[in-house]
């Protein structure tokens, strides 16, 4: 690895002041498990690493803060996945979180590192475009609250300004609640990256939203307010024709070394089909 | 010019100050600063899980942690799961009884993250073994045996 100069900020004033001060030439280090592969590949050449965990703003923790969950930017897939609160609210998220890596891997990747990242294959994004999440980023300029779905560009960019970190996510819990699942095809369990990621969400109003990622350069999601996906009643060709609607726009890469866009597509439409058929038992089942 | 940076670990029980450059990991500091060659490494991208040790109680890839990231903390490597007159712990005789040692490469790894689950879960079922020990490639493929042996460590009580 090329040497570079390392900062553990204590205050969240020192670490902006750090990236404002040093721009381009510093990288944000959470849990290490993309950006020590690019640092040793030499993809990533900074000359700081601010490892931000020292933080307090950005200290892992789950809390429920007036009807919406509060999860740390630091907070680990490990912490999420064996959240009471995530299962009970944001089902498919702890599912997600639970799905990624290995245990080695959970134990150190965390929330804002997998958003930040903006791969298209990050597990959480689709639970947290289901579930209507934000970000909370704070930059020179102060804190605002940007929708998950404008944050993704394409792999490895975000809307986020320079300079800016991700402090928290927030994720609703309407009265209207959503169930929601998690579904993901993988070559190896415990290695490999999603081939395909999807979330579900359907709300006891009918409508039903499906996120997608891995197949296209940023993670999408799209709604159905016909409420024909929701409705256990409606004809299978019917809903079949629904899903095909709500996938249309993915567009797995055709050079990707995972997996083969047909099969990416096929799985796509298997995953969705599956995921809808979770979120609405536990609908059903009064779950949320 | 490398800078280094003073740290300070709990490792097997000993307390170690050392300084380390920030882009050293953890695995180079424990093999090369501290001699503890046990721990393995391998594919340096986390997916193999050779290098697998415990930190502050958790199971994680020592070449994905820097080792000023580790600063305060503790840490079991497969050193320390014999005790200090060199007695192989239950589960590390488990793993030669069963047979899940062949070329050894992996067992490093595989102790610990047997270890940690063992920690989290004494009574895990073979599923639960099977997600728990995702993370560590075995290139002789004795999952079989790797399982029986965290299975019988299980109900030795390890």
């Amino acid at each position: 690895m090329q040497p570079f100069a390392y900062a553990c900020p204590n205050t969240l004033a020192d670490a902006l002041a750090l990236l404002a001060e040093r721009g381009p030439g510093a990288r944000v280090l959470a849990g290490g498990t993309d950006l020590i592969i690019r640092l040793r590949d030499g993809s990533a050449s900074p000359a700081l690493v601010v490892d931000i965990k020292r933080v307090p703003e950005l200290a892992p923790g789950i809390r429920n803060e007036a009807g919406t969950i509060v999860i740390g930017a630091t907070t680990t897939m490990t912490e999420i996945a064996a959240s009471p609160i995530v299962r009970r609210h944001a089902h498919a998220l702890g599912e997600a979180a639970a799905a990624v890596g290995s245990i080695q891997i959970r134990n150190r990747a965390t929330l804002g590192g997998n958003i930040c990242n903006a791969s298209p294959a990050a597990d959480t994004a689709p639970p947290l475009l289901v579930h209507d999440a934000r970000v909370v980023a704070a930059g020179p300029t102060g804190v605002r609250r940007i929708a998950v779905d404008d944050l993704f560009v394409r792999s490895g960019i975000t809307t986020l300004a320079p300079g800016e970190l991700v402090v928290a996510v927030e994720v609703p819990m309407p009265a209207s609640r959503i169930a929601s699942a998690h579904q993901r095809r993988t070559r190896r369990r415990g290695h490999d990256l999603a081939s395909v990621t999807l979330a579900c969400g359907v709300d006891a109003a009918g409508v039903t939203r499906v996120a997608f990622g891995s197949v296209g350069p940023r993670p999408l999601v799209r709604v159905d307010t016909s409420g024909v996906l929701a409705d256990p009643g409606a004809p299978d060709a019917a809903r079949a024709d629904v899903l095909a609607t709500i996938l249309a726009d993915a567009s797995p890469s055709a050079t990707s070394m995972r997996a083969g866009p047909e099969y990416r597509l096929a799985m796509l439409r298997v995953l969705g089909r599956r995921a809808l058929a979770i979120a609405l038992e536990r609908l059903a089942a009064g779950e949320q | 010019m490398t800078l280094t940076l003073p740290i300070e670990l709990t490792v097997n029980g000993r307390r170690r100050v050392l300084d380390v450059a920030p882009q050293h990991t953890l695995l180079d500091v424990l093999r090369d600063d501290l001699g503890l060659t046990g721990t393995k490494e391998c594919c340096l991208v986390g997916e193999c899980g050779a290098c697998t040790v415990i930190v502050d109680g958790r199971a994680v890839d020592s070449c994905l942690v820097l080792a000023v990231e580790a600063d305060g903390a503790v840490i079991l490597t497969v050193e320390g799961l014999s005790s200090a007159d060199g007695r192989l712990s239950t589960l590390q005789t488990s793993f030669l009884d069963k047979g899940a040692v062949q070329c050894g490469f992996c067992i490093p790894g595989q102790l610990m993250s047997a270890h940690a689950l063992l920690d989290l879960n004494p009574h895990p079922t073979r599923e639960e073994i099977a997600e728990g020990m995702a993370g560590n490639l075995c290139r002789c493929a004795c999952y079989e045996q790797i399982t029986d042996a965290v299975l019988a460590a299980s109900e030795a009580g390890r």
